[in-house]
């Protein structure tokens, strides 16, 4: 089944009569509209006929999201943004127009809308001519607006060019968003980004403010010279979140450095090894 | 006490005015769409000020505890630029329908020119066939005839009286405005129009049925506390509290409540204040201490808030 069934179909079985009624002619009167003036407006109102409960899917409707569109993860979308979703894939016409349909969209939506139409990236056709958009929402100052972008959406990790994708990460530190529901996180990690990560802990350390612990999941792979000593920093003065995570870098650091600096710390070296091997170790260091 | 402001333009205000209104008891705003001292000259940029009333200046007020709606329409002073006029004609409705469109507004009558007669009822129209509310922005100029003219058009175009804010009222116009059945609202203009002494009198003289304050505060003189000054004062001059409470706060979600996007359940059972958004030098809240998860304490007395 494709996403646009599947969003059908999780509808139909959550909604009123009443209200399914109202969307199935929302989808028919888009799919047979030549302008987009049936589009903007039912997209305005689907709250207001559909309500906005959390769509709540089962573990059997999560594993149809993922069959239809691997890495598409809805389980915190509600009824509105799947509707709104729904309603854009039901659109007609070529590339060109579904971007410019895309961009009004966004420039005239409100915060909830913001959040639908960037969480719907994934679902979206000619995925390639979403990247702007893409960047556009990590740039956004609303946090909510952020996280559909950054958050349990397979889009970034999958098309964001590696400057765009730094940006995002290094973004949602800077804005106190977690970065274990980032999807792709460890495949996307690369040297550039470990340096920047490392520049932004001495910032926050120069001005005597906390970092992260989750800074460093994304330095480890690529951790060697400076970096290993900003580790062994961290090591030396962190909390125990913060020392854990430093050890868990540097065990995955290819650089001897790091082994000589864990030797030192045996018993942290074991826990991290530990962790390392237990896959959801990163979400218990958020 | 809690408080409604249900007539601001809060994207005129500082940070400053916003953590005041928090402190001294508003938990709700409306923000009518209106002009921004000069006149807009294309339709973008009509385009991007409504998208920061639904967006931007949500966010905003969020992040301080206070719930924002808004009011959008093609206000009356624009409304004689027809070319302008038409181009906004065409986008209004993709933004009535949206969360938190607690009413077409604020339109009406500025010169009382052919043009404004003619976009008022167009939106009048609007509003019918959407099922919204509307708020009325009566003229400064000729105000008495200008205020009866604008209620006997929204009649004339199928508005009910009771799904009508009638706006900038005075001594002159409150009669009028409740006899027919219509929403009075008071904007308390620091120096001009409404004093609040004048107010304290109206609510002694007219009780408190279907009358509210609101401050209109913008980017010109104006006070963003004139709705809790005003509450402070008529207690203080012997107003019963229910009347009070019901003229600054009841009565305006009374009236945009009948919208169904706006209900005291959206401030009496809210989400966390959450003011952790920075932005790269560009946050409203700049290297201060986020709070989260803590709503502002309401009700700090008013002599402390007033400007020092």
């Amino acid at each position: 089944m494709t996403p646009f069934s599947l969003i059908r179909r999780w509808l139909h079985a959550r909604l009123p009569a009443e209200a399914t009624a109202w969307f199935d002619g929302a989808l028919d009167g888009v799919i047979r509209s030549t302008s987009d003036g049936d589009l903007n407006l039912a997209f305005g109102l689907v709250p207001r006929k559909l309500g906005k409960a959390d769509l709540a899917l089962t573990a059997g409707e999560l594993r149809a999201a993922h069959a239809a569109r691997p890495g598409w993860d809805p389980e915190l979308w509600s009824v509105d943004q799947a509707a709104r979703i729904a309603l854009l894939l039901a659109t007609r016409g070529d590339a060109d127009a579904f971007v410019r349909r895309l961009d009004l969209l966004c420039a005239t939506a409100d915060v909830a809308e913001l959040v639908a139409l960037y969480r719907g990236l994934p679902l979206y056709p000619w995925p390639e001519r979403h990247r702007l958009r893409a960047a556009e929402g990590v740039r956004t100052n609303m946090k909510a607006v952020f996280e559909a972008v950054a958050h349990a959406n397979p889009y970034p990790a999958e098309q964001l060019p590696d400057g765009a994708w730094n940006q995002m990460v290094l973004k949602a530190l800077f804005v106190g968003s977690a970065l274990d529901p980032v999807v792709g996180l460890d495949g996307r990690a690369n040297p550039a980004l470990a340096q920047m990560l490392c520049d932004y802990a001495h910032e926050r350390w120069s001005a005597g403010r906390p970092v992260s612990p989750e800074l460093w999941r994304c330095v480890g792979p690529f951790a060697t010279g400076t970096m290993i000593d900003d580790l062994h920093h961290v090591i030396c003065t962190g909390g125990e979140a913060e020392r854990l995570a430093a050890a868990l870098a540097l065990w995955r650091s290819r650089d001897p450095a790091a082994a000589n600096v864990l030797q030192r710390h045996a018993s942290l070296a074991a826990a991290a090894a530990a962790s390392a091997v237990d896959r959801r170790a990163p979400r218990t260091l958020a | 006490m809690k408080f409604i402001d249900p007539h601001i333009h809060m994207l005129a205000r500082t940070t400053d005015d916003y953590e005041r209104m928090a402190a001294a008891g508003i938990v709700a705003v409306i923000e009518p769409a209106f002009w921004l001292g000069q006149p807009r000259t294309n339709v973008g940029s009509y385009i991007d000020y409504l998208s920061s009333l639904v967006g931007w200046e949500r966010f905003r007020a969020a992040q301080f505890g206070i719930r924002h709606y808004c009011t959008i329409g093609l206000n009356s002073k624009e409304a004689n630029n027809e070319a302008l006029a038409e181009q906004v004609m065409e986008i209004l409705p993709r933004y009535l329908v949206k969360e938190g469109v607690v009413a077409v507004g604020e339109i009406g009558y500025d010169d009382q020119t052919p043009a404004e007669d003619r976009y008022y009822r167009a939106q009048l129209a609007l509003a019918v066939q959407l099922g919204m509310l509307v708020m009325v922005h009566t003229p400064h100029r000729d105000k008495k005839a200008g205020t009866i003219r604008s209620m006997e058009v929204a009649l004339e175009m199928g508005m009910a009286p009771g799904r009508v804010v009638i706006d900038h009222n005075n001594e002159e116009t409150v009669q009028d405005v409740l006899d027919r059945g219509f929403w009075a609202g008071f904007t308390l203009y620091p120096n001009t129009k409404m004093g609040n002494e004048r107010m304290v009198e109206i609510v002694r003289r007219y009780g408190p049925e279907r009358i509210f304050v609101d401050s209109s505060a913008d980017w010109g003189v104006s006070d963003p506390l004139a709705v809790p000054r005003t509450a402070q004062l008529m207690l203080e001059r012997g107003i019963p509290v229910d009347h009070v409470a019901a003229v600054c706060y009841g009565n305006a979600l009374a009236a945009y409540a009948q919208s169904g996007q706006m209900q005291a359940a959206d401030w009496e059972a809210p989400i966390p204040v959450d003011q952790r958004t920075l932005f790269e030098g560009n946050s409203v809240l700049r290297g201060q201490v986020p709070q989260v998860g803590v709503a502002p304490a309401a009700g700090l007395p008013l002599g402390e808030l007033a400007f020092k």
